[in-house]
Protein backbone atom coordinates (compact mmCIF):
# COMPACT_ATOMS: atom_id res chain seq x y z
CA UNK A 1 0.00 0.00 0.00
CA UNK A 2 1.30 3.55 -1.07
CA UNK A 3 1.34 6.03 2.28
CA UNK A 4 -0.10 9.18 1.32
CA UNK A 5 2.86 12.25 1.10
CA UNK A 6 2.85 13.48 4.11
CA UNK A 7 3.67 10.22 5.75
CA UNK A 8 7.78 10.12 6.48
CA UNK A 9 8.58 7.49 3.53
CA UNK A 10 9.92 4.73 5.56
CA UNK A 11 8.27 1.96 2.73
CA UNK A 12 11.10 0.20 0.79
CA UNK A 13 11.77 1.60 -2.52
CA UNK A 14 13.63 -0.52 -4.83
CA UNK A 15 15.08 2.69 -6.45
CA UNK A 16 16.90 3.64 -3.20
CA UNK A 17 18.00 0.69 -2.15
CA UNK A 18 19.61 -0.23 -5.35
CA UNK A 19 22.04 2.88 -4.77
CA UNK A 20 23.60 0.88 -1.55
CA UNK A 21 22.73 -2.59 -2.85
CA UNK A 22 25.13 -2.53 -5.96
CA UNK A 23 27.53 -0.76 -4.58
CA UNK A 24 29.61 -3.68 -3.41
CA UNK A 25 29.38 -7.62 -2.52
CA UNK A 26 28.52 -10.11 -6.11
CA UNK A 27 25.79 -7.48 -7.24
CA UNK A 28 28.41 -4.63 -7.36
CA UNK A 29 30.51 -7.53 -9.12
CA UNK A 30 28.03 -8.13 -11.74
CA UNK A 31 27.24 -4.38 -12.10
CA UNK A 32 23.40 -4.56 -11.77
CA UNK A 33 21.48 -1.16 -11.90
CA UNK A 34 17.88 -0.74 -11.25
CA UNK A 35 15.39 0.39 -13.75
CA UNK A 36 11.91 0.25 -13.12
CA UNK A 37 9.48 -0.39 -10.42
CA UNK A 38 5.51 -1.37 -9.60
CA UNK A 39 3.71 -1.96 -6.78
CA UNK A 40 4.86 -5.58 -6.27
CA UNK A 41 7.49 -5.63 -9.01
CA UNK A 42 10.90 -4.83 -9.33
CA UNK A 43 13.39 -4.74 -13.29
CA UNK A 44 17.23 -4.48 -12.49
CA UNK A 45 19.23 -4.38 -15.64
CA UNK A 46 22.65 -6.60 -15.85
CA UNK A 47 24.98 -5.01 -18.54
CA UNK A 48 27.28 -6.83 -21.10
CA UNK A 49 30.61 -7.23 -20.00
CA UNK A 50 33.53 -9.19 -21.53
CA UNK A 51 34.23 -11.16 -18.66
CA UNK A 52 30.93 -12.31 -17.58
CA UNK A 53 30.36 -14.23 -21.22
CA UNK A 54 29.63 -17.98 -20.60
CA UNK A 55 30.72 -18.89 -24.45
CA UNK A 56 33.79 -17.03 -25.67
CA UNK A 57 32.87 -17.99 -29.31
CA UNK A 58 29.21 -16.37 -29.07
CA UNK A 59 29.77 -13.88 -27.14
CA UNK A 60 26.71 -14.27 -25.20
CA UNK A 61 26.44 -13.48 -21.50
CA UNK A 62 26.73 -16.69 -18.92
CA UNK A 63 23.66 -18.37 -17.17
CA UNK A 64 24.94 -17.41 -14.03
CA UNK A 65 25.06 -13.65 -13.82
CA UNK A 66 21.16 -14.25 -15.37
CA UNK A 67 20.58 -16.54 -12.45
CA UNK A 68 21.98 -13.77 -9.92
CA UNK A 69 20.03 -11.05 -11.64
CA UNK A 70 16.95 -12.97 -11.11
CA UNK A 71 17.79 -13.92 -7.31
CA UNK A 72 18.14 -10.40 -6.71
CA UNK A 73 15.26 -8.63 -8.59
CA UNK A 74 13.20 -11.22 -6.84
CA UNK A 75 14.50 -10.20 -3.46
CA UNK A 76 13.74 -6.97 -4.25
CA UNK A 77 10.14 -7.83 -5.47
CA UNK A 78 9.27 -9.46 -2.30
CA UNK A 79 10.12 -6.61 -0.44
CA UNK A 80 8.64 -3.98 -2.87
CA UNK A 81 5.46 -6.32 -2.56
CA UNK A 82 5.60 -6.26 1.41
CA UNK A 83 7.08 -2.81 1.83
CA UNK A 84 9.53 -3.76 4.39
CA UNK A 85 13.19 -4.65 4.04
CA UNK A 86 12.98 -8.47 5.89
CA UNK A 87 16.10 -10.80 5.01
CA UNK A 88 14.52 -13.22 2.96
CA UNK A 89 16.11 -16.67 1.69
CA UNK A 90 15.73 -18.38 -1.67
CA UNK A 91 14.21 -21.69 -1.21
CA UNK A 92 13.97 -22.62 -4.56
CA UNK A 93 14.23 -20.99 -7.79
CA UNK A 94 14.05 -22.32 -11.31
CA UNK A 95 14.94 -20.71 -14.61
CA UNK A 96 13.93 -21.98 -17.84
CA UNK A 97 15.92 -20.56 -20.89
CA UNK A 98 13.70 -19.34 -23.83
CA UNK A 99 16.72 -18.56 -26.26
CA UNK A 100 20.26 -17.41 -25.75
CA UNK A 101 20.37 -13.37 -25.35
CA UNK A 102 21.45 -11.61 -28.34
CA UNK A 103 25.11 -11.14 -28.51
CA UNK A 104 26.87 -8.43 -26.37
CA UNK A 105 23.17 -7.46 -25.41
CA UNK A 106 22.30 -6.78 -21.82
CA UNK A 107 19.84 -8.57 -19.71
CA UNK A 108 16.88 -7.54 -17.55
CA UNK A 109 15.42 -9.03 -14.98
CA UNK A 110 11.50 -8.49 -14.30
CA UNK A 111 9.93 -10.17 -11.19
CA UNK A 112 7.17 -9.78 -9.05
CA UNK A 113 5.82 -11.34 -6.03
CA UNK A 114 2.61 -12.32 -6.75
CA UNK A 115 1.66 -14.03 -2.81
CA UNK A 116 3.35 -13.35 0.26
CA UNK A 117 2.10 -15.63 3.19
CA UNK A 118 3.12 -15.39 6.68
CA UNK A 119 6.43 -17.52 6.18
CA UNK A 120 6.84 -17.40 2.76
CA UNK A 121 6.97 -15.41 -1.01
CA UNK A 122 6.05 -16.69 -4.23
CA UNK A 123 7.67 -14.90 -7.34
CA UNK A 124 7.89 -15.10 -11.11
CA UNK A 125 9.14 -13.06 -13.75
CA UNK A 126 11.13 -12.53 -16.81
CA UNK A 127 14.74 -11.88 -18.13
CA UNK A 128 14.30 -10.31 -21.52
CA UNK A 129 16.94 -8.14 -23.69
CA UNK A 130 15.23 -5.40 -24.64
CA UNK A 131 11.42 -6.80 -25.73
CA UNK A 132 9.78 -8.71 -22.79
CA UNK A 133 7.51 -9.86 -25.32
CA UNK A 134 10.28 -11.87 -26.43
CA UNK A 135 12.23 -13.21 -22.84
CA UNK A 136 15.54 -14.94 -22.56
CA UNK A 137 14.11 -16.72 -19.92
CA UNK A 138 10.78 -17.57 -17.53
CA UNK A 139 11.62 -17.56 -13.64
CA UNK A 140 9.97 -18.73 -10.95
CA UNK A 141 11.14 -19.47 -7.11
CA UNK A 142 9.57 -19.73 -3.46
CA UNK A 143 11.47 -17.63 -0.68
CA UNK A 144 11.50 -17.60 2.73
CA UNK A 145 11.11 -14.58 5.03
CA UNK A 146 13.45 -14.78 7.97
CA UNK A 147 11.71 -13.86 11.74
CA UNK A 148 8.15 -14.09 10.77
CA UNK A 149 7.69 -17.84 12.43
CA UNK A 150 8.74 -17.91 15.89
CA UNK A 151 8.50 -21.73 15.64
CA UNK A 152 11.57 -23.16 16.99
CA UNK A 153 11.64 -25.70 13.54
CA UNK A 154 11.71 -22.68 10.88
CA UNK A 155 14.77 -23.59 9.58
CA UNK A 156 15.32 -19.89 8.52
CA UNK A 157 15.57 -19.16 12.32
CA UNK A 158 18.07 -21.71 12.91
CA UNK A 159 21.25 -19.17 12.42
CA UNK A 160 21.42 -20.11 8.03
CA UNK A 161 19.70 -19.16 5.85
CA UNK A 162 20.47 -18.55 1.83
CA UNK A 163 21.13 -14.92 1.11
CA UNK A 164 17.83 -13.43 -1.16
CA UNK B 1 42.80 -29.33 -18.54
CA UNK B 2 39.34 -28.02 -18.52
CA UNK B 3 39.03 -25.01 -19.21
CA UNK B 4 36.22 -23.05 -17.28
CA UNK B 5 34.11 -19.96 -19.18
CA UNK B 6 35.12 -16.52 -18.99
CA UNK B 7 32.26 -15.63 -16.15
CA UNK B 8 33.39 -18.57 -13.84
CA UNK B 9 36.92 -17.90 -13.97
CA UNK B 10 36.00 -13.94 -13.43
CA UNK B 11 33.86 -14.75 -10.51
CA UNK B 12 37.29 -16.84 -9.01
CA UNK B 13 35.58 -20.49 -9.40
CA UNK B 14 38.94 -22.98 -10.11
CA UNK B 15 39.40 -26.92 -10.60
CA UNK B 16 40.63 -28.27 -7.77
CA UNK B 17 40.42 -31.90 -8.28
CA UNK B 18 38.62 -35.24 -9.79
CA UNK B 19 36.55 -37.61 -8.89
CA UNK B 20 35.08 -40.69 -10.47
CA UNK B 21 36.02 -38.72 -13.84
CA UNK B 22 33.86 -35.54 -12.91
CA UNK B 23 35.37 -32.24 -12.08
CA UNK B 24 35.78 -31.06 -8.68
CA UNK B 25 35.54 -26.90 -8.38
CA UNK B 26 35.84 -24.62 -5.82
CA UNK B 27 35.49 -20.76 -5.27
CA UNK B 28 36.86 -18.92 -2.11
CA UNK B 29 34.92 -16.52 -0.18
CA UNK B 30 35.84 -12.90 -1.22
CA UNK B 31 33.83 -9.44 -2.30
CA UNK B 32 32.67 -11.13 -5.97
CA UNK B 33 30.50 -13.64 -4.08
CA UNK B 34 29.16 -11.52 -1.02
CA UNK B 35 25.80 -11.40 -1.09
CA UNK B 36 24.44 -10.19 2.62
CA UNK B 37 27.84 -9.88 5.19
CA UNK B 38 29.78 -12.77 5.65
CA UNK B 39 27.47 -14.71 3.35
CA UNK B 40 27.32 -16.40 -0.18
CA UNK B 41 24.99 -14.36 -2.43
CA UNK B 42 22.27 -17.03 -3.71
CA UNK B 43 23.36 -16.57 -7.22
CA UNK B 44 27.05 -16.98 -7.04
CA UNK B 45 26.25 -20.37 -5.31
CA UNK B 46 24.50 -20.92 -8.43
CA UNK B 47 26.46 -19.92 -10.89
CA UNK B 48 29.03 -22.21 -9.14
CA UNK B 49 26.51 -24.83 -9.05
CA UNK B 50 25.87 -24.27 -12.73
CA UNK B 51 29.88 -24.35 -13.75
CA UNK B 52 30.23 -27.55 -11.92
CA UNK B 53 27.26 -28.86 -13.97
CA UNK B 54 28.49 -27.96 -17.14
CA UNK B 55 31.91 -29.00 -16.18
CA UNK B 56 30.56 -32.62 -15.51
CA UNK B 57 28.83 -32.96 -18.75
CA UNK B 58 32.44 -31.58 -20.63
CA UNK B 59 33.88 -34.40 -19.14
CA UNK B 60 31.43 -37.11 -19.64
CA UNK B 61 31.28 -36.15 -23.52
CA UNK B 62 34.61 -35.65 -23.66
CA UNK B 63 34.95 -39.46 -22.09
CA UNK B 64 32.22 -40.76 -24.74
CA UNK B 65 34.64 -39.13 -27.71
CA UNK B 66 31.47 -36.10 -28.63
CA UNK B 67 31.70 -32.02 -29.08
CA UNK B 68 28.54 -31.01 -29.26
CA UNK B 69 27.31 -27.96 -28.72
CA UNK B 70 25.48 -27.40 -25.60
CA UNK B 71 22.52 -24.89 -24.95
CA UNK B 72 20.89 -24.57 -21.22
CA UNK B 73 16.95 -25.49 -21.51
CA UNK B 74 16.25 -24.90 -17.29
CA UNK B 75 18.13 -25.39 -13.95
CA UNK B 76 16.08 -25.91 -10.35
CA UNK B 77 18.45 -24.76 -7.65
CA UNK B 78 17.62 -25.54 -4.36
CA UNK B 79 18.80 -23.88 -1.61
CA UNK B 80 19.42 -26.14 2.13
CA UNK B 81 21.91 -23.73 3.95
CA UNK B 82 23.36 -20.33 4.44
CA UNK B 83 27.24 -20.75 2.23
CA UNK B 84 29.15 -18.77 4.98
CA UNK B 85 32.72 -17.03 4.53
CA UNK B 86 34.45 -20.01 3.79
CA UNK B 87 35.31 -22.14 0.37
CA UNK B 88 32.66 -23.35 -1.38
CA UNK B 89 32.87 -26.60 -3.44
CA UNK B 90 30.72 -28.52 -6.25
CA UNK B 91 30.49 -31.35 -8.44
CA UNK B 92 28.10 -32.72 -11.10
CA UNK B 93 26.70 -36.16 -11.71
CA UNK B 94 25.01 -37.32 -14.56
CA UNK B 95 21.59 -38.79 -13.98
CA UNK B 96 21.24 -39.51 -17.92
CA UNK B 97 23.65 -38.62 -20.96
CA UNK B 98 20.91 -38.84 -23.66
CA UNK B 99 21.64 -38.38 -27.54
CA UNK B 100 20.04 -34.68 -27.66
CA UNK B 101 19.58 -33.50 -23.86
CA UNK B 102 21.63 -34.31 -20.51
CA UNK B 103 20.25 -34.54 -17.29
CA UNK B 104 22.73 -33.35 -14.24
CA UNK B 105 22.86 -33.47 -10.84
CA UNK B 106 25.19 -30.76 -8.84
CA UNK B 107 25.59 -30.45 -4.94
CA UNK B 108 27.61 -27.77 -2.88
CA UNK B 109 29.04 -28.09 0.28
CA UNK B 110 31.32 -26.24 2.40
CA UNK B 111 33.44 -27.95 5.04
CA UNK B 112 30.83 -31.18 5.64
CA UNK B 113 30.27 -32.87 2.79
CA UNK B 114 27.25 -34.88 4.42
CA UNK B 115 25.56 -31.41 4.69
CA UNK B 116 25.32 -29.64 1.39
CA UNK B 117 24.33 -25.60 1.09
CA UNK B 118 22.68 -25.59 -2.32
CA UNK B 119 22.00 -28.53 -4.82
CA UNK B 120 20.36 -28.41 -8.47
CA UNK B 121 19.24 -30.15 -11.34
CA UNK B 122 20.12 -28.75 -15.05
CA UNK B 123 18.34 -30.06 -18.27
CA UNK B 124 20.95 -29.34 -21.05
CA UNK B 125 19.92 -29.63 -25.09
CA UNK B 126 22.63 -30.94 -27.36
CA UNK B 127 23.07 -30.12 -30.85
Amino acid sequence: MQRTMNTPSARFDAREASKWFFRHGHTGWLGLRFTEQGDNWVELELPWREDLVGDSKSGVLASGPIISLMDMASGMAIWQAGGTFNPVATLDLRVDYQRPARERASVRGRVECYRRTRSAAFVRGIAHDGDPQDPVAHVAGVFMTIGADPRKDNPALQGDSADG
Amino acid sequence: MLELPAYARSLGITVCGEEAGMPLLTVEFGPTVEGRPQHFHGGATAGLLETAGYAALHAALKASGRDPQLKPINITVQYLAAGKSRPSFAIGRITRLGRRNANVAVEAWQDDRARPIATAVMNILMV
